[in-house]
């Protein structure tokens, strides 16, 4: 069983109904004691860092997930989720659960592209991403794919080993990174097509 | 580097999409759920359904809609028409939609802008703009008019603050129609898409008038949209979403190519 974490942080019908269309059982839930038994999880999530990690420690779900993690279980972080597993988030001036060391990072005002044209801020629509190392989630996934993305902060690991995959957006940033049995994706890879659904079947088959 | 994004449009109405599609091979579908399908098959980056049911009451045939849409397409799409306030946001958002979109209902109303955006995230909420050029006047300091009504009842507020206006109430992407160019198919209404790009920093998508590819190479260029709403050009079948992106991608223009 796959349990998709439920946090009071955005819509999960997405991630749902693509993990159903792959054809996996997995339940929607906020329960601690129902994600620590799941085989595998998905931590989605859209809004802000501040109120997320707010709603997931008054359900005890940041130890339930850190616990799952140091037992060896896949997780998948989406978004939010994937900004909420590194050290610090600096939207809300948040301190997050800390599987992946490094910082959450604002994209700066005023970035440009390398053709000089003005980028706005959030980053949002379809990029591709550069491979650093290859992962068996990216397995089948090409430099020519693109991700949809809406987001206004940026994964920065402090350890490279732990950057799986960077996107260039006026800077190159980490949208892609990973960590043991930890898996994460800065872009939506429920809302991102064809190759947005081979990563999520990927992971659904992973075993680290 | 973020792609700009070629957006096929929807009008359903009592869950039918009002114009039937005739595809290359000559099938008329007029089911939107299975347009919607063959576009994300095809390459569209993101689809917009405008629900121009006229009663009340067959409303919620949308909201089934927007649940098969949601089964079987995964990219992005938005739903407008008819949002009058939060309850109907959750109910298309729920039923799987990324977005909605709101039009005459925040012109009247622009609070409902702010209480979606604080309930959903400004990421789902697209303020849809329709306007007419009716010259510099005093209240029409950018000599572009928000109307509503389909273009028939003009209220006297400048589309230029008014974007800007929705942006600071927390629209996260704005879709600009232009009455004068919709239907033309003569070219985007680029003076009008350059103006409210360049004045916002939220993504605009450019609305009403294409007729050809050239037409979303200029509005993409020299409009600086983010994105393209297209309709009657592929729902007929003379060009495909891939001819699109292939003559984009041969303009300079950075589309996604792979699906």
């Amino acid at each position: 069983m796959i349990a998709i974490v439920d946090y009071d942080a955005g819509n999960l019908t997405s991630v749902a109904r693509a993990v159903k269309h792959l054809g996996f059982q997995f339940s929607v839930t906020s329960d601690s004691g129902e994600i620590s038994k799941a085989d595998r999880i998905i931590f989605p999530g859209v809004g802000a860092a501040g109120s997320a990690m707010a709603s997931l420690k008054r359900l005890g779900i940041d130890v339930a997930i850190k616990d799952a993690f140091h037992i060896g279980k896949p997780i998948l972080g989406i978004c939010l989720g994937t900004q909420i597993i590194m050290g610090h988030s600096d939207e809300n001036d948040t301190p997050c659960i800390g599987m992946i060391n490094g910082y959450v990072r604002a994209f700066k005002t005023n970035i440009k592209s390398k053709n000089g044209s003005r980028l706005k801020i959030p980053h949002m629509g379809w990029n591709s991403i550069r491979i650093n190392k290859m992962h068996p989630v990216l397995s089948g996934i090409s430099e020519d794919d693109e991700f949809y993305f809406v987001h206004g902060f940026y994964p920065d690991p402090e350890n490279p080993e732990h950057v799986i995959g960077t996107t260039d957006y006026g800077i190159s940033f980490a949208s892609v990174v990973g960590h043991k049995n930890l898996f994460a994706t800065q872009f939506h890879l429920e809302k991102s097509g064809k190759p947005g659904l081979k990563m999520l079947d990927n992971f659904c088959k992973w075993s680290p | 580097m973020l792609s700009k994004r070629i957006i096929p449009c929807l009008d359903v109405r009592e869950g039918k999409t009002t114009k039937g599609v005739k595809f290359k091979n000559n099938v008329d579908i007029g089911d939107p759920v299975e347009m919607a399908r063959f576009y994300y098959e095809t390459g569209a980056d993101e689809i917009v359904f405008y629900d121009i049911t006229a009663s009340s009451e067959k409303r919620d045939i949308m909201i089934d809609v927007v649940k098969r849409v949601a089964d079987a397409i995964f990219i992005p799409f938005s739903v407008g028409g008819g949002i009058r306030n939060v309850d109907d946001m959750r109910k298309a958002l729920l039923a799987g939609a990324e977005k909605i979109s709101v039009n005459s209902a925040a012109v009247k109303n622009p609070g409902i802008i702010s209480k979606g955006a604080e309930a959903f995230g400004s990421q789902c909420i697209v303020l849809g703009m329709d306007v007419k050029h009716v010259g510099k006047k005093e209240n029409i300091p950018s000599g572009y008019e928000i109307v509503i009504n389909g273009g028939r009842t003009y209220m006297g507020i400048d589309a230029l603050k008014w974007a800007i206006e929705a942006q600071e109430l927390g629209a996260g992407e704005i879709c600009l129609n232009s009455i004068d160019a919709d239907g033309t198919k003569e070219g985007y209404e680029l003076k009008l898409t350059s103006l409210i790009s360049e004045n916002v920093e939220i993504p605009v998508i450019a609305s009403g008038g294409a007729g050809r590819p050239e037409h979303l190479v200029d509005v993409l260029k020299k409009g600086k949209a983010d994105a393209a709403l297209i309709a009657s050009m592929i729902h007929y079948g003379s060009y495909t979403i891939s001819d699109i992106k292939s003559y984009l991608d041969a303009g300079g223009v950075k589309v996604r190519k792979s699906w």
